[in-house]
């Protein structure tokens, strides 16, 4: 979903540059209140990892491929803060060292990818998981259907600047209903790369789960030392 | 070490896997190609960079080209993560090494 040069124009360009500034500016903050001791080389970890998942492009349709966006999955793991971060860094990386998506059009993606993607998919994810029984599976299905979305909401974010400063005659409704059927389709495989890939690391390091650390799981423990109460 | 895992688990998928990626079209540009505003996108301003377009610039085969870029890419990324997490932590008021608030 990066967006080249010239699709959007120079205002609405600027304006979301704004938004992403701004967003990004405070999750540096809130993640600089937050995160965690351990937290800060997973978090180099999962920017890593995004960017190698956003490279797997796969087919969804009839010539059209998707790839992972990473913005739920990374939100789960080190929380909101520190995954627009991490995805805020893929995306910069991808623009200027590689030339996937337009350097005018950082603002924009940062703020449909970073800022609606994260955000937008951790505010479900929350809503899920407190609907469900608190479980590792809720946390994985939660994680799973929160990432889906959460494509599907970036999408949305695009049709609105395409409708505020779009440079093409095409109308908005026709964007709107091209960009979330395919994006829904995507919005699959990123469910299920998402709740694979947090069902994976709660099964291995359930500590490094942000996203479940509402959880009263069995205490943690350690070869050769008594159970004692697990503290946070 | 989880860490160390993680990041051969990213320089495998990079190296490795990227080059066989499907090479269609992603959603928004098949959208903008068929509804026909595709046209209206400019080339890259970095676009004869040494990396453009997943490409190391003198490595003629295609997967292989697209595996190192992406090989190179995960550790700058990782490094340049790493970097910007630990300025991040430093930003802590100096001196406070209380445990952080919860986050939200």
């Amino acid at each position: 979903m990066h967006i080249p040069d010239g699709f959007i124009n120079a205002s609405t360009s600027l304006g979301a540059g704004a938004v992403a500034a701004g967003g990004i500016g405070v999750s540096l903050r809130r993640a600089a209140q937050t995160l965690q001791e351990r937290q800060a080389p997973l978090a180099g970890l999962v920017a890593a990892y995004i960017f190698a998942v956003q490279m797997l492009n796969f087919p969804v349709a009839a010539g059209t491929s998707g790839h992972l966006l990473g913005g739920v999955l990374a939100a789960v793991l080190v929380g909101p803060w520190a995954a627009a971060i991490c995805v805020a860094v893929v995306l910069v990386v991808q623009s200027l060292l590689f030339a996937d998506g337009g350097v005018t059009a950082l603002g924009l993606n940062i703020t449909n990818m970073a800022i609606v993607g994260v955000f937008g998919g951790w505010a479900i994810f929350q809503l899920l998981r407190r609907a469900l029984p608190a479980t590792r599976p809720s946390v994985v299905a939660s994680s799973g259907i929160a990432a889906g979305i959460s494509v599907v909401l970036a999408a949305c974010a695009f049709v609105l600047e395409y409708a505020l400063g779009g440079t093409g005659g095409v109308s908005v409704g026709t964007v709107l209903a091209a960009m979330g059927g395919v994006h829904a389709l995507i919005g699959i495989g990123e469910g299920v790369i998402t709740a694979l890939t947090v069902g994976v690391v709660l099964g291995v390091r359930p500590d490094l789960v942000h996203g479940a650390a509402y959880l009263q799981g069995p205490p943690l423990v350690l070869e050769g030392e008594p159970a004692r109460p697990s503290g946070r | 070490m989880f860490l160390v895992g993680g990041l051969l688990v990213a320089v495998g998928l990079a190296l490795l896997v990227s080059g066989f990626a499907s090479s269609s079209p992603d959603g928004l540009e098949k959208v903008a190609q068929d509804k026909g505003f595709l046209e209206t996108a400019r080339d890259h301003l970095l676009d004869d960079g040494p990396l453009a377009g997943y490409q190391v610039a003198g490595v003629d085969n295609q997967r292989l080209s697209t595996g190192i870029s992406g090989l190179i890419g995960v550790l700058i990324t990782f490094g340049l993560g790493m970097a910007l997490f630990a300025l991040v932590r430093g930003l802590r008021s100096r001196g406070d090494d209380s445990e952080p608030t919860r986050a939200p």
